[in-house]
């Protein structure tokens, strides 16, 4: 790198609002901001960080979370690095903004902040390794832009406990890696820097032995020196989160935040689902399809309203709510839906019928009242709206039904499919701990195990399900690639002979 | 009173004890570390072993009078110290759960006899004596060592646990405000014999690929065990005369050519000593060539060896948890009779268990001591051979003392 280049980035750096990529969110941001955008910002983050708590929930290997929050990122809240020509003080005000608002809606319980720090602090460490890679004479910048009350060790010193600093950072990759990273003009940030600390503030270090201890001072090599960061923004941030929620109360009086702030605390247990409506389904379906799309591509919830309609002939309102709006978004039209619920309905007449139902049945579609264009519901919804009865049908069977009903139902729906009583364990582990949009994934990647799908992938890209949509539009899309394959094969045949 | 009476089980003994003996002020000082009653006594957790077995949780006082006057009433055969909560224990129940959390507590460690079963060869299970309390000594030089140079902490008290093994206590105002993932930490830092039976190798701390070598905190342990291991191992204890002591060695080095050439040597001489043992291994490596990875290799086994027999073995449990519990100093053994007197690390190779002052031997010494029956009071272990422990502790005490007197003279300068 030529010197008039990075005197340029330096420039850069100066006009910038937000000189970093990597934040510590000391301070709040200070323009006028629309509601839309604070809404945006939020769930965007949100998408990421849910999909941080799934990875905990599934115990993912750090590199794996790591590699499905960058996606998560690239998609939902993309940075480019300071070299880049992009409005990055907009990019990064997006950031900045989103992590604000989710910290108004998260610090209102212990257990909330306890979540939201965990899944904030792994953003970060994905981000400052990511930046360590791509753009180390940028995080160099951003470390040097902060007092992290570590004091260097001074060369003398260093030749007093030689062999002993030698020992703590042998072994490591991270060797090899400051030597082909770190140009020699940046002599400041190399390898054989050592920074003091109390050695309580890297307690992980002390406990792998990977930093030489004197007097209660440790000694951490600079390829070490991310632990002090990472333990430095997860303790800023639960001081940040107790300030904010005794100054909450205050912001209480907002009316139109209020009811914003609790639907993003709810964000955490089902993960935030994308919008699922009529235009982004696929292809029209038919009243007669809908028993053959049931077996093979509707999540549990959807299947047990499916199920119990046949058997009952009819549906509560709130099952007819969640199943009719969920079938109008995957392809029904209203005339093939004013087919499907009369047949179903076989008991009725059709007096009854139009009386009691059809009405709702319009309505659902927008053609009755105010005539609104209502999205099906998401797995949020559904977890935590409307909770049924004891005569319902609807809401989820994984948080909704007792474990041994859970598995019978899973069992019954899905054996066709390859669910074996031998996965039951881990599903009901996975409910009992709290996490069913994560077991109702995992059912996903079983049953859909023929079709290629491994353990850990998801609706794709180790992704979860976040809607029932999500979940029968991912199934026919395998099922579509699938035919696809076999047609191409086929033809291969045919050539071949 | 006659010498069956003075049985450590009998309630009567425990009291006469308690109201005579224990040294209740020292120890409320020590909790304390000031004069006053701080929240570091009055918040303070002990848990009392009654003679019925019945465990007694979440006691708490405000004076160490009443810490006294309690004790005596209830007159358990031992009580326990726990951590300083966010409020008085004995409010426990009126308080909501959240709001009670353990906040500070002592840096503690436990070694016990028992971890070295499989190694030593003069005593087993309960028993002690003067040759395994080697293992301890060896055990006390390292970590007193470690955390005084490491860690840096100062106010490391010593306590016999009355049977086969030792407490410590570290005082500092940095170690009472570890939290439970520190504490994790400095445990784990200074485990280094892991694994079960069945795991031969139990030392394996060594980095980096090509020639590994020992952390530098590992290896000036090692300094410190280079003479135990040939006084305790080698010779006292013997550890590789008999079949199965040798065998477990050779299991340790990682050389066929080497293990072969002793095993033949050794067959054909039975009884031959450790020491000569030992000897046969380094002549080996000696004749071995110089800076040959082989070689290396042994060497490290034999470092790692000397590690594996005498490295403290801790029961790190007791160290990782703020609130777990551990039993009073000057409690007495309720088998044994013996006083949980403090130990003198400089001089804790000379420490025999079989000395320690019993209950018993301390109430005739009161007895012999006091012309005038009836006349008691707190002082009274003054007159017994309890004096020197406690007197070790008031200058234990003493010091922190200091220290809390200038930190806070400090404080009050900054304003
Ligand atoms: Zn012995």
């Amino acid at each position: 790198m030529n010197t008039s280049r990075q005197l340029a980035e330096v420039e850069r750096h100066d006009i910038l609002k937000y000189p970093h990529r990597l934040n510590f969110y000391d301070k709040p941001p200070l323009d006028d901001v629309t509601i839309e955008e604070f809404e945006v910002c939020a769930l965007n983050r949100l998408r990421i960080l849910a999909e941080i708590e799934s990875c905990y929930a599934r115990n993912r290997p750090f590199d794996e979370l790591c590699s499905i929050t960058r996606k998560q990122c690239e998609k939902y809240l993309p940075m480019d690095a300071s070299t880049s020509k992009t409005d990055l003080d907009a990019q990064r005000r997006v950031d900045h903004l989103g992590h604000f608002v989710l910290r108004l809606a998260f610090c209102r319980s212990e257990e909330l902040r306890r979540r939201f720090v965990k899944a904030e602090t792994a953003l970060f460490r994905v981000r400052y390794d990511l930046e360590g890679q791509v753009a180390p004479l940028d995080r160099r910048a951003f470390l040097n832009s902060r007092a992290f009350a570590w004091v260097q060790v001074d060369s003398q010193e260093k030749a007093m406990y030689a062999s002993q600093l030698q020992s703590s950072s042998l072994g490591t990759k991270d060797e090899e890696y400051y030597k082909v990273f770190c140009p020699p003009l940046t002599t400041f940030s190399v390898a054989q820097q050592y920074a003091q600390v109390k050695w309580t503030r890297v307690p992980d270090l002390v406990e792998k032995r990977r930093v030489f201890l004197k007097g209660g001072w440790a000694y951490v090599p600079s390829r070490d020196q991310s632990s002090i960061v990472f333990q430095e923004f997860q303790m800023n941030l639960e001081k940040a989160l107790e300030i904010t929620a005794k100054a909450l109360p205050r912001l209480d009086e907002d009316t139109r935040l209020v009811p914003l702030l609790n639907n993003l605390s709810q964000g955490f247990l089902a993960g935030v689902p994308s919008e699922w409506n009529a235009t982004t389904a696929g292809d029209e379906i038919k009243a007669d399809m809908v028993d053959e799309l049931a077996r093979k591509h509707f999540p549990a919830c959807m299947r047990n309203l499916h199920d119990n309609l046949k058997r009952d002939h009819h549906l509560k309102h709130f099952g007819r709510l969640q199943y009719g709006l969920f079938l109008k978004v995957l392809g029904l039209s209203i005339e093939e839906a004013m087919l499907f619920w009369r047949r179903s309905f076989s008991g009725y007449t059709d007096d009854q019928f139009n009386k009691n139902y059809k009405y709702n049945i319009r309505h659902s579609y927008g053609l009755e009242g105010k005539r609104a264009n209502y999205p099906a519901k998401s797995c949020q919804q559904i977890l935590t709206m409307d909770q049924p009865g004891s005569t319902d049908n609807h809401g989820c069977p994984y948080r909704h039904f007792s474990p041994d009903n859970l598995q019978t139902a899973l069992l019954s729906m899905y054996s066709a499919q390859g669910l074996t009583s031998a996965d039951i364990p881990e599903i009901l582990s996975t409910v009992k701990a709290g996490h069913y949009h994560v077991a109702c994934t995992r059912v996903f990647e079983i049953t859909h195990a023929n079709r290629g799908v491994k353990k850990g992938e998801g609706v794709g890209g180790g992704e979860s399900i976040t809607h029932p949509n999500q979940y029968a539009s991912r199934s026919r899309e395998l099922e579509k690639a699938a035919v696809e394959a076999a047609k191409v094969e086929d033809g291969d045949v045919v050539m071949a002979g | 009173m006659a010498v069956e009476e003075l049985d450590p089980s009998s309630p009567e003994v425990m009291l006469a004890f308690y109201r005579r003996l224990y040294p209740f002020k020292s120890i409320f000082k020590w909790l304390n570390h000031e004069h006053t009653p701080t929240r570091l006594f009055t918040n303070r957790e002990i848990a009392y072993t009654l003679q019925s077995d019945v465990y007694l949780r979440y006691n708490s006082f405000t004076t160490f009078e009443e810490f006294k006057k309690q004790t005596c009433t209830l007159n358990p055969t031992r009580f326990e110290i726990g951590p300083v909560y966010t409020a008085r224990p004995r409010d426990k129940k009126t308080i909501r759960p959240g709001a009670f959390q353990p906040i500070q507590r002592e840096l503690v460690f436990d070694i016990d006899m028992t971890d070295y079963d499989s190694i030593r060869t003069c005593c087993s299970g309960a028993d002690i004596c003067k040759r395994c309390w080697g293992f301890i000594a060896a055990a006390v030089r390292v970590l007193d060592s470690a955390i005084r140079d490491q860690f840096g902490y100062k106010y490391l008290l010593w306590v016999y646990s009355g049977r086969r093994g030792i407490h410590l206590w570290v005082s500092d105002r940095e170690a009472m405000e570890l939290t439970d993932e520190q504490r994790r930490a400095i445990a784990n830092y200074l485990t280094v014999v892991q694994g079960g039976k069945d795991m031969h190798k139990k030392v394996n701390v060594r980095i980096g690929t090509k020639d590994p070598v020992l952390p530098a905190s590992i290896q000036a342990a090692l300094e410190l065990l280079i003479e135990p291991f040939g006084d305790l191992i080698l010779e006292d204890q013997d550890c590789f005369k008999k079949d199965e002591g040798w065998e477990d060695l050779l299991k340790l080095i990682p050389n066929e050519q080497v293990t072969a050439k002793l095993r033949t040597k050794w067959n054909s001489d039975e009884g031959r000593s450790s020491e000569a043992k030992w000897k046969d291994l380094r002549d080996l490596v000696k004749d071995m060539l110089k800076k040959t990875p082989e070689r290396a290799a042994v060497k490290a086994a034999m470092e790692d060896i000397i590690l594996q027999y005498t490295y403290p073995r801790l029961d790190a449990e007791v160290t990782k948890h703020r609130n777990h519990l551990l039993k009073a100093p000057f409690c007495v053994h309720p088998k044994t009779g013996r006083v949980c007197i403090p130990v003198d690390p400089e001089i804790v190779d000379e420490f025999d268990p079989k000395l320690v002052p019993t209950v018993g031997q301390l109430l005739r010494e009161l007895d012999a001591a006091i012309s005038e029956p009836g006349s008691e009071e707190h002082t009274d272990w003054e007159k017994t051979s309890l004096k020197p422990y406690v007197d070790m502790l008031d200058r234990h005490t003493a010091g922190l003392m200091n220290e809390v007197r200038i930190g806070k003279r400090a404080a009050d300068m900054s304003w």
